[in-house]
C-alpha cells in the first residue's frame, strides 16, 4: 500500500497521519509538497490530511483546492486511485468537487475537539471493509467547519447509494441530535463518491491508532485500506 | 529636552547622557523608552529574581535566554517558557489572547526546537460582572484559534474566577518544544561580519511600542491603547515555524532570536549584546505593509510572526530560497561588526547610534519602597467558631461543585484542539497533563497552577504554596520534577504594600524550589496589573514540568475501582484560609494559610513518586483546591464509582473536608496491594477513608450525593 500524503501550506496533521499509517501498516509513506505536479510512481493511497491549509482564509479548503498537485490526485482518482480526505482533507475534496456537498461552521459556531462516537454504516468500500456493519467505534473530532450539508434531493440520493459511511452516534449506536456534534445532516461525519474511491470524514482515524493515546479503532481502518489494495489494487468496476 | 513623554525617567535620561557623552536624539529616546520599560528592562524586579534557585543537575539552559532548557535524557532536551500577555488581552481579548499564544510558541522556536504542546493560565472576573463573559469568550476563542491553527495542541491549564480580574483579565501562555542537545540555536553566537536577515511577516504599525503599554496601569478609556494592540496571523506563523526549523535542519542559522515586545530593536539588540558583537541596520531594506513608517516605528513596531536570523553570507541564497518555499519574506537587513555599536540608518542617514550593551543593560535598577501593610497580620484574624458548619451538607457540595472555578472547563478546552502532533496521552481536564516522546519510553508530565488568594492572604506562603502544589501534583502522577517557569503577574510596584507582597512571594516561591530541587529556569514578570477599579490579588503562576520513566508508571487519576479502599495522606489539619468553600459561602477572606514545610514536601514527593513505581494504588490525586470533598469528587465523578467514606477524626468535618494546603493526596488502592501502599507511607499521616464502590458518594456525617448527580453538574461545564 503505497501512500502519498500531500502537504499544503498549514496542513497540520499531515505528521500524525504519516505516522499513523506507518506504525499500523508498515508501508511506504511519501509526503508531497502541494507544488508538485506528479505523484509518486506507483502510489496506491492519496491522503489529504488535516489542518488549516492556508491559514482557512477565504472559505476551509477552498485555496488548497487549487493548488498544483491536485491534478495529480484528480487523474489518480479518475483512474479508480484511492484518495482519502480527513477534516481539512475532506473540505478539500468538497471544494474540488470530488466529493459532493459543502461543510459549514458547526452549529455551536465553535471550533469542537473531542472524542466521538461513529457506526460504520457501509462496510463495502475499501476504507472499511474490515469493519462490521453498524459497528460502533471511536474517532475524535477537531474542526470549526465539520457541519456536513447537502440539498435534500442530493441528500437522498446519496443515502440511497449507501453513500454515508460513518454516522456520530451514542456510544450504543443510537443516533440522534445529541450525539452530532456539528449539526451534520442526518448527522454524517464522512461519505465516499459513487465509485467508492473516495472518502472524506471529519473525525481523525489517526488520532484514534494507538492505545497510549486512548483508542485504537483507527488500526482497523488503516488496515482495511492495505487488505483492499493488497487483494486487487484498484477499485472493481471502473479498471 | 521632555524625556518623560518617552516614559523614561529622569534618572534614566542621566544614565543614557552619561553613556552616550550627549543628550540622546528622539529617535534614540523612542527606543530607550521601550527597551527600558519595565516589560522588557525587569528594572523593578531584576535584583529580586536572583533569588530564584536557577541551577540543577538537569538544568541545560537556565534564565536568559528566549526559554530554559531541562534535559530529558539521551540527547534530548524540554525548552519551556510561560508568558503573559495581560494588558492587550484586557483591551482587545481576541487577539491578545492569539498573539500571546504566537509570541509564546515563537520563543521555544527560537531555540531550535519544535513546540510540542501549549498550556494556558486564564484568570477572569466574576462571571456575574457584565464584561466577564465577552473577555473570557474572546480570548479562550484566540488562545484556540491560534494554536489550532499553528498545530500545537493545548493539552492543559489553569482557569479561575475572581471579581479582581473584572476589569484586568490575565493570560499566561506557556509552551513546551523538544530540541536535540546538540542542536540548540543560541542568541549569543553571532560574530562580526555576518548578515541580519529579518525572516516571516512584513512590518506594519501595529503594536508599536506594546511593551511601554504592558508597563503602565490600564487607562481607563482603553480604545485609546489600540494601536498597540498586535495582530496574529498563525497561518504565517506555522509557516515561520516549518521554515526555522529546516534552516535549523540544514545548519544555515547562527543565531536567532523572536521579534516580541519591541520588536526589531529588541531582538537585534539583544543579539549583539549578548553576542559582544556591533551591528549596524539599514531600515530602507524591512520589508513594510504601511506605508511612510517613521525609523522609530520600525524599530518598535510588534507586527507577529517574525524571527531575527544571524547567517553567514554564503549560505545567504540557501536560506532565501527556504524562505520562498514556505512563502515568507525574506530580507537582509543589516550586519554583524565588530566592537559595540548598535547603529540605524534610513535613507542613507544615520538615525541612531547607541552602545548595544546599554539598550538591554544599562537601565538603572529601581528599588521602590517596600512596607508590609499595616493590616496585614489582622487579616489572619479568623474565628473558626463563628462559622458554622455547613447546615445543608448536600447543598454547600453542589455549591461549591458548581463554582466556575471548580467546573472541568470543558466549555474552554474543547474549543482547543488538544490532540493534534499525536503525543497527548493525558489532556485538558486532568491535574496534570501528559505526553509522550515519540520512539522513547519516557512521557513528560506538565502543570501549570496558580492560588492567588493564598498569595494575598499570606504572600511568602502562598509563593510556596503554589510551586509546592505543581510539585505534588507531578510526583502523584509518577513524574519526577526537572523544572519550572513562571509568570508573575502583579499590580504596580510603586504602591510600597503591592511592591512588598511581590517580594515576599517570590521569597516563599524561592524557598519552595530550593527545599523541592526544582529550579526556575525561563519566566516572566506582569506589573501594573490594575485598573482605576482595583488591583488584581498577587498571582504568580507556575508550570512545571516533569519526567516519567515510562508509561506503566504514570499513576492516573480517577481511577477508582469497585473494592479499592480510599486513603488520605498527609495531616488532617488544612486551612480553610483562602479555600474554594470560604469563598464560595462569600465570607471575607480571612485566616493564615499552612506554613510551608519543605521537609514534609521533599518526604511526600518521595513517597508519592514510590507509590506510582511501585504501582501500589488504582489511581491518586494530590489535593488542591476545594481540598479532599472536591477531590473524592472529582475521582469519583471520573471513576463512575461511588465511596463510603467515614471520618474518625476529632477535626471539624468542614475543616477537614474543604480546608487546603500542605502535602496531601487521596489514593485508591486494591486490596492486594495495601500493605505495600502502608509501607511506603509508614511514618507520614495516612487515614483509612472507606471503601470505593456502589453509585453514590457519602461522607458519615456530612454529604450523600449521587455519582450521576455529580456527573450532570460537570457535563456541561
Amino acid at each position: 500500500m503505497k501512500t502519498a500524503v500531500v502537504i499544503f501550506p498549514g496542513s497540520n496533521c499531515d505528521q500524525d497521519v504519516i505516522h499513523a499509517v506507518r506504525d499500523t501498516v508498515g508501508c511506504e509513506v511519501n509526503a508531497v509538497w502541494h507544488r508538485e505536479e506528479q505523484l509518486p510512481e506507483g502510489t496506491g493511497l492519496v491522503i489529504l490530511p488535516g489542518g488549516f491549509s492556508y491559514g482557512d482564509y477565504l472559505r476551509s479548503g477552498a485555496m488548497a483546492a487549487r493548488s498544483p498537485i491536485m491534478g495529480a490526485v484528480k487523474e489518480h482518482a479518475g483512474q479508480g486511485g484511492l484518495v482519502l480526505g480527513i477534516c481539512n482533507g475532506f473540505q478539500i475534496l468538497t471544494e474540488s468537487s470530488l466529493l459532493p456537498g459543502v461543510l459549514l461552521p458547526n452549529k455551536t459556531l465553535s471550533f469542537i475537539c473531542r472524542p466521538c462516537f461513529l457506526s460504520v454504516e457501509n462496510t463495502d468500500t475499501p476504507f472499511t471493509g474490515l469493519f462490521e456493519k453498524g459497528q460502533v467505534v471511536q474517532f475524535p473530532i477537531a474542526h470549526g467547519d465539520g457541519l456536513f450539508f447537502l440539498p435534500a434531493d442530493e441528500l437522498n440520493d446519496l443515502e440511497n447509494r449507501g453513500g454515508a459511511v460513518f454516522r456520530y452516534v451514542s456510544p450504543g449506536g443510537v443516533g440522534g441530535d445529541e450525539w452530532n456534534p456539528n449539526g451534520s445532516v442526518n448527522s454524517i461525519a464522512g461519505i465516499v463518491n459513487p465509485q467508492g474511491n473516495i472518502l472524506g470524514l471529519m473525525p481523525h482515524p489517526e488520532r484514534a491508532s494507538e492505545a497510549i493515546l486512548g483508542g485504537e479503532d483507527g488500526r482497523l481502518f488503516w488496515r482495511s485500506v492495505a487488505s483492499f489494495l493488497e487483494k486487487g489494487g484498484r477499485r472493481h468496476g471502473l479498471l | 529636552m521632555d524625556f518623560s513623554k518617552y516614559g523614561i525617567r529622569k534618572e534614566e535620561f542621566a544614565a543614557a547622557e552619561a553613556a552616550l557623552g550627549r543628550e540622546p536624539n528622539e529617535c534614540e529616546l523612542r527606543i530607550l523608552g521601550v527597551m527600558w520599560s519595565e516589560h522588557c528592562s525587569y528594572k523593578s524586579t531584576k535584583h529580586l529574581l536572583k533569588h530564584f534557585p536557577t541551577r540543577g543537575p538537569k538544568v541545560v539552559l537556565g534564565p536568559g535566554e528566549n526559554a530554559g532548557i531541562v534535559d530529558l535524557g539521551d540527547g534530548l532536551g524540554a525548552a519551556f517558557k510561560a508568558e503573559s500577555h495581560n494588558h492587550p488581552s484586557a483591551v482587545a481579548p481576541y487577539q491578545g489572547a492569539a498573539t500571546g499564544v504566537g509570541g509564546i510558541i515563537r520563543d521555544i522556536l527560537a531555540l531550535g526546537a519544535r513546540p510540542v504542546a501549549s498550556m494556558d493560565g486564564l484568570f477572569f472576573g466574576d462571571p456575574e460582572h457584565p464584561r466577564t463573559g465577552h473577555l473570557s469568550a474572546g480570548i479562550v476563542k484566540g488562545v484556540g484559534d491560534y494554536g489550532n491553527a499553528v498545530g500545537v495542541p493545548t493539552v492543559g491549564g489553569k482557569t479561575v474566577y475572581d471579581p479582581c480580574y473584572n476589569e484586568n483579565p490575565l493570560l499566561n501562555a506557556f509552551c513546551i518544544g523538544l530540541v536535540e542537545l546538540d542542536k540548540i540555536v543560541s542568541s549569543q553566537t553571532a560574530r562580526p561580519g555576518q548578515l541580519v536577515v529579518l525572516l516571516g511577516s512584513k512590518t506594519g504599525r501595529d503594536g508599536i511600542a506594546g511593551a511601554a503599554f504592558a508597563s503602565v496601569e490600564l487607562s481607563e478609556d482603553a480604545k485609546e491603547s489600540r494601536p498597540s494592540i498586535q495582530i496574529g496571523d498563525p497561518f504565517a506563523e506555522k509557516m515561520l515555524i516549518e521554515a526555522c526549523l529546516e534552516l535549523k535542519e540544514k545548519n544555515l542559522i547562527v543565531s536567532m532570536q523572536d521579534m516580541g515586545a519591541a520588536g526589531i530593536t529588541s531582538s537585534s539588540s539583544e543579539v549583539a549584546a549578548k553576542s559582544g558583537v556591533g551591528m549596524k541596520l539599514h531600515f530602507d531594506r524591512v520589508p513594510l505593509r504601511a506605508a511612510d513608517m517613521e525609523p522609530w516605528e520600525i524599530a518598535l513596531s510588534e507586527s507577529q510572526e517574525r524571527m531575527l536570523l544571524i547567517v553567514a553570507p554564503e549560505h545567504m541564497e540557501e536560506v532565501s530560497s527556504v524562505a520562498r518555499k514556505w512563502e515568507l519574506d525574506c530580507a537582509v537587513i543589516g550586519e554583524t561588526e565588530e566592537g559595540d555599536d548598535y547603529s540605524i540608518f534610513f535613507h542613507g542617514e544615520k538615525v541612531a547610534s547607541l552602545p548595544a550593551t546599554l539598550i538591554g543593560d544599562g537601565c538603572p535598577p529601581i528599588h521602590w519602597p517596600s512596607e508590609k501593610p499595616a493590616d496585614f497580620e489582622t487579616r489572619w484574624d479568623f474565628d473558626l467558631d463563628g462559622l458554622p458548619a455547613p447546615g445543608d451538607w448536600n447543598a454547600a457540595m453542589l455549591s461549591l461543585l458548581g463554582n466556575p472555578s471548580m467546573t472541568p472547563k470543558r466549555w474552554i478546552f474543547e474549543q482547543y484542539d488538544s490532540m493534534v502532533q499525536l503525543n497527548t496521552v493525558s489532556g485538558p481536564g486532568h491535574p496534570v497533563s501528559v505526553l509522550r516522546i515519540k520512539g522513547r519510553e519516557s512521557l513528560i508530565g506538565l502543570v501549570f497552577d496558580a492560588d492567588p488568594w493564598k498569595c494575598c492572604l499570606d504572600p511568602f506562603r502562598g509563593g510556596a504554596e503554589t510551586v509546592a502544589r505543581t510539585v505534588r501534583a507531578l510526583s502523584v502522577a509518577g513524574a519526577e520534577p526537572l523544572g519550572l517557569t513562571d509568570c508573575l503577574n502583579f499590580p504596580s510596584p510603586e504602591v510600597p504594600g503591592q511592591y512588598w507582597a511581590l517580594e515576599e512571594c517570590i521569597e516563599g516561591m524561592a524557598a519552595a524550589c530550593g527545599a523541592l530541587g526544582c529550579p526556575v529556569v525561563s519566566g516572566n514578570v506582569s506589573l501594573y496589573n490594575e485598573t482605576k477599579s482595583g488591583a488584581i490579588l498577587p498571582t504568580p503562576v507556575v508550570g512545571t514540568v516533569g519526567l516519567i520513566p515510562s508509561p506503566e508508571d504514570f499513576l492516573p487519576c480517577g481511577a477508582w475501582e469497585e473494592g479499592d479502599l480510599l486513603f488520605l495522606v498527609g495531616p488532617c489539619n488544612p486551612s480553610l484560609a483562602g479555600s474554594l468553600y470560604i469563598r464560595s459561602l462569600g465570607r471575607p477572606e480571612a485566616g493564615r494559610p499552612l506554613e510551608f514545610s519543605g521537609e514534609a514536601e521533599k518526604d511526600f514527593s518521595e513517597r508519592a513518586l514510590r507509590t506510582a513505581r511501585k504501582k501500589a494504588a488504582h489511581s491518586g490525586r494530590a489535593l488542591a483546591g476545594g481540598g479532599l470533598a472536591a477531590a473524592l469528587a472529582k475521582d469519583s465523578a471520573e471513576s463512575g464509582c461511588g465511596a463510603r467514606i467515614a471520618l474518625g477524626i476529632p477535626t471539624r468535618k468542614d475543616v477537614v473536608l474543604f480546608g487546603e494546603g500542605g502535602a496531601r493526596a487521596l489514593y485508591s488502592v486494591p486490596m492486594s496491594r495495601v500493605p505495600l501502599f502502608k509501607a511506603i507511607w509508614s511514618g507520614y499521616p495516612c487515614l483509612e477513608l472507606g471503601r470505593a464502590g456502589g453509585d453514590v458518594l457519602s461522607v458519615g456525617g456530612a454529604f450523600s450525593l449521587a455519582v450521576s448527580r455529580i456527573q450532570e453538574i460537570w457535563r456541561n461545564n
